[in-house]
């Protein structure tokens, strides 16, 4: 079984290799190799999983370890794999959203001529987040970390002759760089007080190391997350990231890579539990994001960048539920498994729309497609439902789980963190049935786009819906599967521990399950106000200060702009000009002045014999009167 | 152990020596055949390189084949050759990027028409580029230190005529201002190089005069001096020993560059063509930080001690200084030529943490940035040939015409940039881990220099690569089959050292571990002992 | 006789000597003033030997004689040919040796 664990990782890396080196002649068929493979990975998952289901809930990780990678004196990192719960969900998520999503794109995809470069780079993807979710040690984390971090880059940067989306993807990159310098700071601080960066020691030696060192740890390994979850304060790459094709938001900046710094806390849960400085930061850090998300999803127009809006505050959620500690790293995993669901689905939703709609993503300009577009507008319909918690569907559970656990911290803090989670639920609301309003119902409000054409909005083929009904399924099923019998709970407990949490006095679950009910009743009717009963204009109304702001992503830019971007380019000016004149004037003054000198020396040399008679002179002169000096001291 | 009646070492360095020579009397007419006999003989150079690394025994004695024979008596100068693991790596990488050198720069020296018939500036391009090889590996090779000094110096010459003789083809600034340029930056090189040797010419002469006071007899061979000082026979007073420290470091200093002593870096990498500017940064520079490690810190453990706060911080200015000032190049071969500072900075890092991590990481990142420079830098030539300007400005779009040349620039753009899973990301995070270990501080502001080289390599992609198609970039053909051959190789070695650098680092810890008992050093111990941990 | 006078004639001579060659611009009479000044240091040459008793500076002596001879033959050769080209003896107008 073992050695599965590398073949689990080994072909979609193989098809990266082939169809990045393979040339033009794969180019009929390589989408289907791309696709084929990443079902490959999936199968072995699932092989695993049945063989995991086997053994007792103790038993279950798997190790293999393949070669020592970096053997350097005192000093040791391993290519070495562990299976455990944990990765098992995060394979499982992986490779079955990633298979759905390779089939999505053989149909989405299909008219662009660089087809097999993006499934190269898809299964790029998955090859490294699987090392990301398999790696038994910091450092080969590091490496899927950075790995998934190309691929996105690669992705969003897809249509690079358009510089909206080279921008972007350099911008995605250069922010996660941000957050992989606290995932650096955090090995190195591990290797220093642990002498070590694999899991298993690390985190069975946590209790021998003081709070001060742990929580430094548990800061830069949020910093981390942060980058990669697109948390405040490194948020502002993932609306941007929507320039990459939809499949590649739905996969990547939805269900799985902005995830890996829920897996990286959760993973690290040993630290963070004896931290608990760095724990209230987390929350503080969750409970931010999905306030912050979630006023950007209301105000924008863009279809794809609401739902990114979205995504950052159902992140957020997550977040905020693996600072609460063991009382919610399951919940957060539940809610990341259950998003991953409906926010492919929906992803995949919006890409089917765009595709009927030739590429437009202002949802101002659409308008009445249910009728054109049922399959998609009923898979949508569903993701939509789940995720704003309509009763029953997996957004209810895992999210009322989420809310739950956050008054359950207790105190004060578990009142401000409960009512941040329960504000979001109905912001959730709001957002999300606006989408739904504007794209779905209504009138149409369709434009010609620049080349003139009008759209004629139409189902798309089945590759493209048989992946959404799939994914529709999961976000009407999953959250109540997970839940009753608390299967998933007592599924990962072996690995990330679970106590219950307890509702401040006061407090009972049924009242904040109606409390969240009653958030996301609010949310759908202050939407259905704006948007369904009235007519929605074509051109953005002004708005308030708030929406302008919202709309401007909370002035993100601007802020990195001003803080960051400009004073930047200033230093680096400067330092160009110093370089320059001073550190390079220095050399060639050093030159000029030995230039200088010998001009006026040369002089001394005028030609007349009998002045260099006198020098002579003069020097045999010196000479002897030294000599005898010399002699005479 | 291996016999030392066959001299290997010798030959290593003798047989690009006397290939230069018979390529440098290669007839006018016959070119192509200079051209071949060159990379035959790099070839050569590069299988006997293989057989040293072969032959080298990581458990055997410090120096191996180890050569010996008496040359200037009356001054203790010795013809002494033999290679621990840092020389013998690097002996390697030498040989392993000439080939290359040689195949990138393939047209770069045909005669353009205008001179005489007589003229023969291929063979003389190829011939220097041998006699540049031959030299730098009797650099690494030798043990005496006055055969070091002389041919530390010597490779001066040739380089002087490869950057002042042969550049681009093509010169924004039209081919007057180009020669002159292109003067500027061959006596720049030539100046400050031989500013840093002239003073470390004082040093030399000045530790023989030490040697000459206390063992009787002078002496330049640094297994003498070792033992000598290990058995306590040589005690340099403290002043004395900070002074010779002085003169070589500054030496090695310029040659590296640290800043600020970089400036003539980037006008001798921007004037000079591509696989030129490879042959500085890949190949001689690194002469200078192995010799900060072999004779800085061997021979003046005490003085490096000393001095370790100011060079660390010159290295992190280096770091940082280099990375920022990439960013705001116009011209992508001075950007690269920064980024080198930064990374030479690294290095010096990972040299004077004093730490088994930062040794050993400081020794692969001088291979790894070899390999990385060397790919992008040529992969940056061939695209510079084809468009005739070195200014960013000048491209845009380039992935739509040569996709091929666009990826593997990225691929060489994400070495530099230290992707994991690619070579250059195991010795810089050894190099951090090394420095952190030791000075958390300096490890930490060392970090960000990731972000700012993030920042340099992925702005150069984006604004030469990607976007609407650049008018004159529009016919580029794509990288032809001797390109590919240059790059391929230089890729999967990124990827492969990136995966599997255990062969490196089995040749490299024994040396590691002698350097550090030099310096007498150790580690320093984490806070819990996780072996102990578990069995509590 | 007390030899040290002879070498106070020496110095006195070499100091005529030196300060002809200094002081004047005629090239003959600057040629002769050299002359006097190896003449003095002969002088004072063989005065050392008799001081010394021993024979190595008259050998210098002699040494000194022949290359003073050379040095006429090829040092007045070059006068004169300077003298055609230039119609002057004058050292000072033979001033192009500068940079």
């Amino acid at each position: 079984m073992e050695s599965l664990i590398g073949l689990l990782v080994a072909a979609p890396l193989l098809g990266a290799a082939v169809l990045l080196c393979g040339g033009r002649r794969l180019d009929r068929t390589g989408h289907w190799l791309g696709t084929g493979l990443a079902f490959t990975s999936f199968v072995l998952g699932l092989v695993l999983f049945a063989d995991m289901l086997g053994k007792d809930g103790e038993e279950r990780a798997l190790h293999s370890h393949l070669f020592t990678w970096i053997p350097v004196e005192g000093f040791q990192a391993d290519a070495a794999f562990q299976l455990d719960q944990l990765s098992m969900t995060f394979v499982l998520l992986i490779t079955g959203v990633g298979s759905l999503i390779h089939v999505y794109s053989v149909g989405y995809m299909e008219h662009d001529e660089r087809r097999r470069r993006f499934f190269g780079y898809l299964n790029l993807f998955l090859a490294a987040m699987l090392l990301l979710v398999l790696a038994d040690n910091f450092l080969l984390l590091y490496v899927g970390w950075e790995g998934v971090g190309l691929a996105s880059y690669l992705l969003i940067g897809f249509w690079q002759h358009k510089p909206s989306a080279a921008t972007a993807a350099k911008k995605a990159f250069i922010v996660n760089r941000v957050g992989d310098v606290g995932l650096s700071i955090a090995i190195m601080l591990m290797f220093v007080t642990f002498g070590t960066f694999a899991f298993e020691p690390v985190m069975n030696s946590v209790g021998e190391t003081g709070e001060g060192k742990l929580t430094a740890i548990g800061l830069m390994l949020l910093l981390a997350a942060c980058g990669k979850s697109a948390q405040v304060p490194l948020q502002s790459w993932l609306g941007d990231a929507m320039e990459g094709p939809t499949p590649v938001s739905a996969l990547i900046h939805a269900a799985t890579m902005v995830t890996a710094g829920v897996y990286l806390i959760v993973r690290s849960g040993a630290i963070f539990d004896a931290a608990p400085d760095a724990q209230l930061v987390v929350t503080i850090v969750g409970a931010v994001t999905l306030l912050f998300g979630a006023i950007v999803g209301c105000a924008k127009d863009d279809i794809k960048k609401a739902l990114a809006g979205s995504t950052m505050s159902q992140i957020g959620y997550m977040i905020l539920a693996a600072g609460l500690g063991p009382i919610g790293y399951a919940f957060a995993i539940m809610h990341l498994v259950t998003h991953g669901f409906f926010k492919a689905g929906l992803f995949l939703g919006a890409g089917s729309v765009m595709h009927g709609m030739n590429d437009e993503v202002d949802m101002r300009k659409y308008g009445g497609l249910r009728k054109y577009m049922p399959v998609t507008f009923v898979t949508f319909g569903l993701g939509y439902l789940a995720i704003i918690g309509f009763p029953g569907l997996s957004g209810f559970f895992s999210k009322d789980l989420i809310i739950e656990a956050a008054f359950a911290k207790g105190g004060t803090q578990g009142w401000i963190l409960g009512g941040a989670a329960l504000l979001g639920a109905a912001l959730t609301a709001y957002y999300m049935t606006r989408v739904m309003l504007m794209t779905f119902f209504g009138e149409k409000r369709w434009e010609a786009d620049a080349k003139g054409d009008m759209p004629h909005p139409h189902e798309s083929p089945k590759t493209m819906t048989i992946p959404m009904i799939v994914l529709a399924i999961g976000s009407v099923g999953a959250g109540a599967f997970f839940d009753i019998g608390e299967r998933f709970v007592h599924w990962l407990e072996p690995v990330t521990g679970f106590e219950h949490g307890h509702l401040p006095d006061g407090l009972s679950v049924p009242m904040v399950t109606g409390a969240t009910v009653a958030c996301m009743v609010l949310g759908v009717a202050a939407a259905w106000l704006q948007y369904g009963r009235r007519p929605v204009p074509a051109a953005a109304p002004r708005g308030s200060l708030l929406t302008r702001a919202a709309r401007r992503d909370l002035l993100q830019d601007d802020f990195n702009h001003v803080a960051l971007v400009k004073p930047g380019e200033y230093l680096t000016r400067g330092l160009v000009y110093l370089d320059h004149k001073l550190v390079d004037g220095i050399v060639n003054g050093t030159a000029a002045a030995f230039g200088g000198l010998s001009a006026r020396m040369r002089r001394v040399q005028n030609g007349y014999a009998r002045s260099y008679a006198v020098s002579m002179f003069g020097g045999a002169v010196v000479l002897i009167a030294a000599t005898l000096l010399m002699r005479a001291v | 152990m291996a016999d030392s009646s066959f001299p290997l070492l010798t030959l290593t360095a003798a047989v690009p020596a006397v290939g230069a020579i018979a390529t440098a009397a290669v007839p006018a007419a016959k070119r192509e055949l200079a051209k071949r006999l060159a990379l035959g003989v790099s070839l050569v150079t590069l299988v006997l390189a293989a057989v040293i690394a072969v032959r080298y025994d990581p458990n055997g004695d410090r120096f191996q084949l180890t050569e010996s024979r008496s040359w200037i008596a009356d001054f203790g100068v010795r013809y002494e050759l033999g290679v621990d693991g840092i020389a013998v790596v690097l002996v390697a990488l030498t040989a392993l990027l000439i080939p290359f050198v040689i195949l990138a720069g393939w047209h770069d020296a045909d005669p353009t028409g205008k001179q005489s018939s007589r003229w023969r500036p291929t063979q003389g391009f190829f011939a220097l580029i041998l006699a540049v090889e031959a030299m730098v590996i009797v650099s690494f090779l030798a043990t005496d230190i006055f055969l070091f000094y002389i041919f530390f110096e010597a490779m001066l010459i040739p380089m002087y005529f490869l950057i002042g003789g042969f550049g681009d083809k093509a010169h924004e600034h039209g081919e007057e201002e180009a020669a002159r340029q292109r003067s500027y930056a061959a006596v720049k090189f030539l100046l400050y190089n031989l500013a840093g040797g002239l003073i470390m010419l004082a040093a030399v002469i000045g530790l023989f005069v030490v040697t000459n006071d206390q063992l009787g007899a002078g002496t330049f061979s640094l297994q003498e001096i070792l033992q000598a000082r290990a058995d306590g026979d040589l005690e340099i007073s403290t002043n004395t020993e900070r002074l010779l420290f002085l003169g070589f470091f500054f030496a090695f200093a310029v040659k590296a560059p640290l800043w600020p002593l970089h400036t003539w870096l980037p006008n001798a990498m921007g004037e000079s063509t591509a696989p030129v500017a490879v042959l500085i940064t890949a190949v001689v520079d690194k002469v200078g930080t192995f010799a900060m490690l072999r004779f800085c810190l061997g021979l003046f453990p005490e003085a490096s001690d000393w001095a370790t706060p100011v060079v660390l911080v010159l290295a992190l200015v280096s770091i940082l200084y280099g990375a920022l000032l990439a960013i705001g190049q116009r011209d992508m071969k001075r950007l690269i030529a920064y980024a080198s500072i930064s990374h030479f900075g690294f290095i010096v890092l990972g040299i004077f943490a004093m730490t088994s991590q930062g040794h050993a990481g400081a020794t692969l990142y001088m291979v790894n940035h070899g390999i990385s420079t060397a790919a992008l830098m040529l992969v940056a030539g061939f695209l510079i040939s084809r468009r005739g300007s070195r200014l960013i400005a000048d491209y845009g779009g380039v992935q739509k015409v040569a996709p091929v040349l666009a990826g593997t620039f990225l691929i060489g753009g994400l070495a530099t940039l230290s992707l994991p899973g690619l070579a250059p990301f195991v010795s810089e995070f050894l190099v951090l881990v090394g420095t952190f270990s030791r000075y958390p501080a300096i490890g930490i502001i060392a970090t960000v220099g990731i972000v700012l080289a993030a920042i340099y390599v992925l702005v150069l992609y984006q604004r030469t690569m990607t976007g609407p198609v650049a008018e004159k970039v529009a016919k580029l053909p794509d990288l032809r089959a001797r390109e590919m051959l240059v790059v391929a190789p230089l890729i999967a070695l990124l990827i492969g050292l990136g995966v599997y650098p255990k062969p490196l680092t089995e040749i490299v810890n024994p040396a590691v571990e002698h350097t550090m008992s030099d310096v007498q050093k150790s580690d320093p111990e984490p806070d819990v002992n996780p072996v102990e941990a578990a069995h509590e | 006789m007390n030899p040290v006078n002879y070498l106070y004639l020496a110095a006195l001579l070499f100091t005529i000597g030196a300060a002809g060659v200094l002081i004047r611009r005629n090239a003959i009479v600057v040629f002769m003033c050299i002359e006097l000044m190896l003449n003095a240091c002969n002088l004072a040459l063989i005065t050392f030997s008799r001081m010394h008793g021993n024979l190595d500076g008259q050998i210098v002596a002699f040494f000194t004689m022949v290359v003073a001879a050379a040095e006429v033959v090829v040092g007045l050769a070059i006068i004169v040919s300077f003298y055609r080209s230039r119609h002057s003896a004058s050292v000072d107008d033979a001033a192009l040796m500068k940079l």
